[in-house]
C-alpha cells in the first residue's frame, strides 16, 4: 500500500478576459494571453465546489472523511468555508472533518500536506483538498491582468499502486517571511514592493532554495518527466531558474498563466492536475509552490492511471467565451460597482437558510417511497399519493437534465447580470427544477438541451452570501 | 371536480346594484384612501345607498405597506362596527371579495354587501411588480411575473408544433386589440393604439413577451354592492344577476410541478371554469357567452384562458387569434374596455374592475356609447393569480332564468 492522489478534479469559470481588453482601457501597450474571470455568480466556494465535483467521478462522496480548502480569498472572514464546501458537496456532516488552509498563495500546497499527512497518519481514508482563487490586482497594475479565477481539487488517500493516480513520494518546505506580496486584511487589493526585490529575493531565492532541497535529497533534474513551477506572470524568471539548477525547458509543465492567469493558491494544484491529466505510467512529476517560503512535492504516476476519467482542463479551456467588456469585469469585481437593479422583494432569514440548507446546498428533492413519485424542492406531502412523511430525498447534482422550458428575461436581471433564462429542468426521476441558466450562448438555448447543475452565488441579502445552484449547458461532463 | 352546492341553486339568487370604479393610470397625487372613496361612492351613488346601509365589506389589497386588514377601507369610508376583512389572493383578490360578499348574502347572513379592491402600486418607487417574487429568498430571487408566465410559450409551441414566430404574432394581435379596446375606454390607463411594427420593435421583457405583451402597473379602485336577487329591484330597474362563480387553485407552483402538467393548460383554470360554467347552466361556452373579461395580465396569459375556459378548442387559439374571433366585432368578444393591458392592473382591484365593465356592458350604460356592445346578456369576468396557480371567475347575466 501506498500514499498519494486517487483523484484529481479542476474548474475554469466559461468567462475570460483578454489581457489585451485591459491594456485597451487604460493606454498601456498590449499584453498577450487571457485571464480566467469568475462569473458575477461565483467566488471562491463556488468554484471550490465544481473542482471538487471532479473528484467525485472516481471517489464516492460518502467515502470523502476530510475537505480542506484552500485559497486567499474566501467569501467569509469569519466561519468555516469548508463546512458550508462540505455541505454543497453532499458529504457527510457526521463524518467529514473540515478546515479552511487559508492566507498564503501556497496554502494549496500546505492543505495537501496537511491531507497526505493525516491519511498517513491513519485519521483520514479519503481526504478532499479543493483550492480555489479569486484575486484582485489594483485597476491598471500588473497583478490585475496577470491574476486569474481558478479551482483545482485532489483526493489524497492511501491505496494499491491500481487504486491511486500517483503517489506522493517526497515533500519539502521552507518558511520566509517576507512582503513581496500581500492583502491587509480589510482590503481588496494585492500589494506589492518594488518589483526587483519582489523577485531577487523572493521568487528566485526561494524557489531556487527549494530545487537545491529536492536535489540534494537524492533527486537529479532527469528523473522528473515534468515539473510544475509556479510563476507570477514571468516566463524569464521560470526559464533562469529552471536552467540554472540543471533543468530542461522541455520538462516544464504548464501552471496555465497564459490562459487562466496567475490562479495564487490554486496555481500548484491546476498546474499538478494538469500535469496529472497529461502524464504517462511510471513518470515522475515535480511540483514548486511559491509565498512566504516554498513547497516541493514529488509524485510517481502509478498504474492506477490507466482507469482515469477524461481530462477536464482541456475541456474546459476549449469551452470558454470571452467577457465582451472591461466594465463588466470591474462591475462584477466590485471595483465600479454598477447601479443596482429593482430591490428582491423577499429578504432571506438565517433561520430559513439554515433550515433549507439540504435543498439550497445539497440540491436534495424527495421521492415517495409509496408510490415513487418524485418532488423538488423537498415536500412532506406527496402530490401523487397524498402519503406524509413516506420519502427519500434524492439529490440532483450529477443529473445531466432537460430544459424543459424557459424564458430569455431582461427585467429581471440587476444592470450587471442583465439579461438571465428562467428555466425550468426535469432530471431523470420526472422531478421539475425551477432555477436560472448561467454561462449559456443565448443564440443556443433550445427546449429539450442537455442541461446540468453547478452550484452559485445568489445575492447578498443578509449580509451574508447565498448560494443555490443553477443550470448551464452541459459543460462538466466530458461527453 | 368537485361539485359544489350540492343542495342549493346559486344562480340568480344574488344581484350587484351598484358599481364603481376609478380612473386607472399613475395616480400619482392620489392615495390609496382616495382611491377608496372614488371607488366607493361611485358604487353608494349608483346603488342608491349611504356607507351606513352596508353590513358587510370584503376589501381586495396585495400590495399596501406592512399587514393591514381593512382599515384602509373604514378608515376612509368611515364604516362602523361592521366586518370589514381583507383577502390576498394575487391578482384573483378582486374576485374572491366579490365571490365572499356573494356569499355573505346568499347565506341569509346580511342583506347589503360590498366587495372594493384598491391598490396604490405606484408608491413603490419601481416600474413593474418587482423581483423575488417568488416564496422562497434564495431560490426564487430572480422570480417575475413576466418571466413565469412567458414559461407557457415555449412548452406549448413544442407540444402544439407553433414556432416562436407564429406565437409572437399571435400574442402581438391580442395587445393590438386590447389596446384599441382601451383607446375607446375613458377610466382606462393607455389610450395608445398600437401596429404590428409597434409591437414587434417594442423592448423585449422575457421572451416571447415584448413590452407590449405586459400590461401597465397601475393605480386604481374598483366597488362592488351586493344584494338579495328578491331585494334588487327595490334599488334599481336593471340589476345585474350572478349566474355562477369558479375559483380554484393548483398543486405546488408550476415551476416545480411535475408529470401531466405541462404549461399549456392549468388545472385551476379548467376547474375554476368548470365550477362556475355547472353554476351558471353553461355547457357551450364559445356559443352562449356574450362577451368576457380574462386576465391578460400578459398576452400569453390570455392566450392560456381562451383554451382553459372553452372559448378555442385545445392547440386552436391561434388560428381564433387570427380570425379575430376575440375582437369587439367577433364572436366572442374579450376584453372590450382594454383589458389589464391597457386598462391597468391594480392586482386588488382588477377583478371588480373586470366585473365592472361587464356589468356596465350588460346594463347598455358604458362611458362611452361608441364602445357599447348591442344583445349582450351573459358575461364572464376572471382572474389567474400568483406564479400562477389560482383562479377566479364570475358569471353574470342582465336577465333572470
Amino acid at each position: 500500500m501506498t500514499f498519494g492522489i486517487k483523484s484529481t478534479g479542476a474548474y475554469l469559470p466559461y468567462r475570460y478576459l483578454p489581457k489585451a481588453d485591459i491594456s485597451k482601457a487604460w493606454g498601456g501597450k498590449g499584453a498577450r494571453g487571457e485571464k480566467s474571470v469568475a462569473d458575477v455568480d461565483e467566488d471562491s466556494i463556488t468554484m471550490a465546489v465544481e473542482a471538487a465535483l471532479g473528484c467525485f467521478r472516481t471517489v464516492s462522496r460518502s467515502d470523502i472523511d476530510a475537505l480542506y480548502f484552500a485559497t486567499t480569498t474566501a467569501p467569509y472572514a469569519e466561519k468555516q468555508n469548508s463546512a458550508l464546501i462540505s455541505v454543497a458537496c453532499d458529504l457527510l456532516d457526521e463524518k467529514v472533518f473540515t478546515a479552511d488552509v487559508t492566507s498564503g498563495t501556497r496554502s494549496g500546497t500546505n492543505a495537501l500536506r496537511i491531507a497526505l499527512d493525516a491519511v498517513k497518519a491513519g485519521t483520514s481514508k479519503n481526504a478532499l483538498v479543493t483550492a480555489a482563487e479569486t484575486r484582485n490586482g489594483f485597476p491598471k497594475s500588473a497583478q490585475e491582468a496577470s491574476f486569474g479565477d481558478a479551482a483545482a481539487a485532489v483526493v489524497l488517500a492511501e491505496g494499491s499502486e491500481d487504486e491511486l493516480l500517483a503517489s506522493v513520494d517526497y515533500t519539502a518546505f521552507i518558511n520566509e517571511e517576507i512582503n513581496d506580496y500581500w492583502r491587509p486584511a480589510d482590503e481588496k487589493y494585492t500589494r506589492h514592493a518594488e518589483k526587483r526585490f519582489c523577485d531577487e529575493e523572493g521568487y528566485l531565492r526561494e524557489v531556487g532554495l527549494i530545487l537545491k532541497k529536492v536535489l540534494k535529497d537524492g533527486y537529479t533534474a532527469a528523473d522528473f518527466a515534468k515539473v510544475v513551477l509556479v510563476s507570477q506572470g514571468n516566463p524569464k524568471l521560470v526559464k533562469k531558474l529552471l536552467l540554472k539548477n540543471g533543468f530542461e525547458e522541455t520538462q516544464l509543465s504548464t501552471t496555465l498563466t497564459d490562459t487562466v492567469g496567475d490562479s495564487g493558491s490554486a496555481q500548484a494544484l491546476l498546474g499538478l492536475v494538469n500535469a496529472l491529466e497529461n502524464a504517462e505510467i511510471g513518470q515522475k512529476i515535480l511540483v514548486v509552490d511559491y509565498g512566504s517560503g516554498a513547497s516541493a512535492i514529488v509524485l510517481t504516476v502509478l498504474p492506477g492511471y490507466a482507469k482515469r476519467p477524461a481530462p477536464q482542463i482541456a475541456h474546459y479551456l476549449e469551452t470558454r467565451a470571452p467577457l465582451d467588456s472591461y466594465a463588466r469585469f470591474l462591475s462584477w469585481r466590485g471595483i465600479a460597482k454598477a447601479e443596482p437593479g429593482a430591490p428582491y422583494k423577499l429578504e432571506p432569514s438565517w433561520a430559513q437558510t439554515w433550515r433549507e440548507q439540504r435543498i439550497n446546498l445539497r440540491l436534495h428533492g424527495s421521492v415517495c417511497k409509496k408510490c415513487g413519485a418524485a418532488l423538488f424542492p423537498i415536500n412532506r406531502v406527496c402530490d401523487c399519493c397524498g402519503s406524509k412523511d413516506e420519502y427519500e430525498e434524492f439529490s440532483a447534482q450529477e443529473e445531466v437534465g432537460k430544459l424543459y422550458t424557459f424564458s430569455i428575461d431582461e427585467f429581471a436581471g440587476q444592470s450587471d447580470d442583465p439579461v438571465i433564462i428562467q428555466a425550468v429542468a426535469e432530471v431523470s426521476n420526472g422531478a421539475h427544477i425551477y432555477t436560472l441558466m448561467t454561462d449559456f450562448v443565448r443564440e443556443e438555448v433550445k427546449v429539450d438541451m442537455d442541461v446540468e447543475f453547478t452550484f452559485r452565488h445568489f445575492h447578498d441579502l443578509g449580509n451574508f452570501p447565498n448560494y443555490f445552484w443553477k443550470v448551464r449547458p452541459v459543460r462538466r461532463e466530458v461527453r | 371536480m368537485k361539485k359544489y352546492f350540492k343542495n342549493k341553486q346559486i344562480r340568480d339568487e344574488v344581484a350587484i346594484i351598484g358599481m364603481g370604479c376609478t380612473k386607472f393610470g399613475e395616480r400619482w397625487d392620489t392615495g390609496l384612501s382616495d382611491l377608496i372613496i372614488d371607488a366607493a361612492f361611485e358604487a353608494f351613488d349608483d346603488a342608491g345607498i349611504q356607507a351606513s346601509d352596508v353590513e358587510v365589506c370584503y376589501f381586495a389589497n396585495t400590495n399596501a405597506p406592512n399587514n393591514c386588514s381593512g382599515t384602509p377601507v373604514t378608515d376612509a369610508l368611515k364604516l362602523h362596527g361592521i366586518p370589514v376583512t381583507r383577502n390576498e389572493n394575487w391578482c384573483t383578490s378582486g374576485h374572491i371579495a366579490l365571490i365572499n360578499a356573494i356569499l355573505a348574502v346568499s347565506s341569509g347572513m346580511c342583506d347589503i354587501a360590498m366587495a372594493i379592491g384598491a391598490e396604490k402600486l405606484k408608491d413603490k418607487g419601481y416600474a413593474g411588480m418587482g423581483i423575488g417574487r417568488g416564496l422562497d429568498p434564495v431560490r426564487e430571487a430572480r422570480r417575475d411575473a413576466p418571466g413565469s408566465f412567458a414559461l407557457i410559450a415555449e412548452a406549448y409551441g413544442k407540444k402544439y408544433g407553433y414556432s416562436y414566430d407564429d406565437i409572437k404574432t399571435a400574442l402581438a394581435k391580442i395587445d393590438i386589440k386590447n389596446h384599441y379596446n382601451g383607446s375607446l375606454s375613458p377610466k382606462a390607463h393607455f389610450h395608445n393604439r398600437l401596429t404590428m411594427e409597434q409591437v414587434m420593435a417594442a423592448p423585449m421583457i422575457a421572451s416571447p413577451l415584448g413590452l407590449f405583451d405586459c400590461c401597465g402597473t397601475s393605480d386604481g379602485a374598483a366597488c362592488a354592492i351586493i344584494t338579495r336577487a328578491d331585494l334588487a329591484k327595490n334599488y334599481r330597474e336593471d340589476p345585474i344577476y350572478i349566474k355562477g362563480f369558479g375559483c380554484a387553485t393548483d398543486m405546488i407552483t408550476p415551476h416545480y410541478r411535475p408529470r401531466e402538467f405541462d404549461w399549456s393548460s392549468f388545472e385551476a383554470l379548467r376547474n375554476c371554469a368548470a365550477m362556475a360554467y355547472d353554476m351558471a347552466g353553461i355547457t357551450n361556452p364559445r356559443e352562449q357567452i356574450d362577451l368576457a373579461e380574462v386576465h391578460d395580465c400578459f398576452s400569453i396569459t390570455e392566450m392560456a384562458i381562451y383554451e382553459d375556459f372553452g372559448f378555442s378548442k385545445r392547440g386552436e387559439a391561434i388560428k381564433d387569434i387570427n380570425d379575430g374571433f376575440f375582437e369587439r366585432t367577433g364572436g366572442l368578444p374579450v376584453n372590450v374596455d382594454g383589458g389589464l393591458k391597457c386598462f391597468g392592473h391594480p392586482v386588488g382591484a382588477s377583478g371588480i374592475r373586470m366585473t365592472y365593465e361587464i356589468y356596465k356592458q350588460l346594463q347598455h350604460k358604458v362611458d362611452n356609447p361608441e364602445r357599447q356592445l348591442e344583445d349582450v346578456h351573459i358575461g364572464l369576468s376572471q382572474t389567474f393569480g400568483g406564479p400562477p396557480q389560482i383562479a377566479a371567475c364570475l358569471i353574470l347575466g342582465n336577465e333572470k332564468g
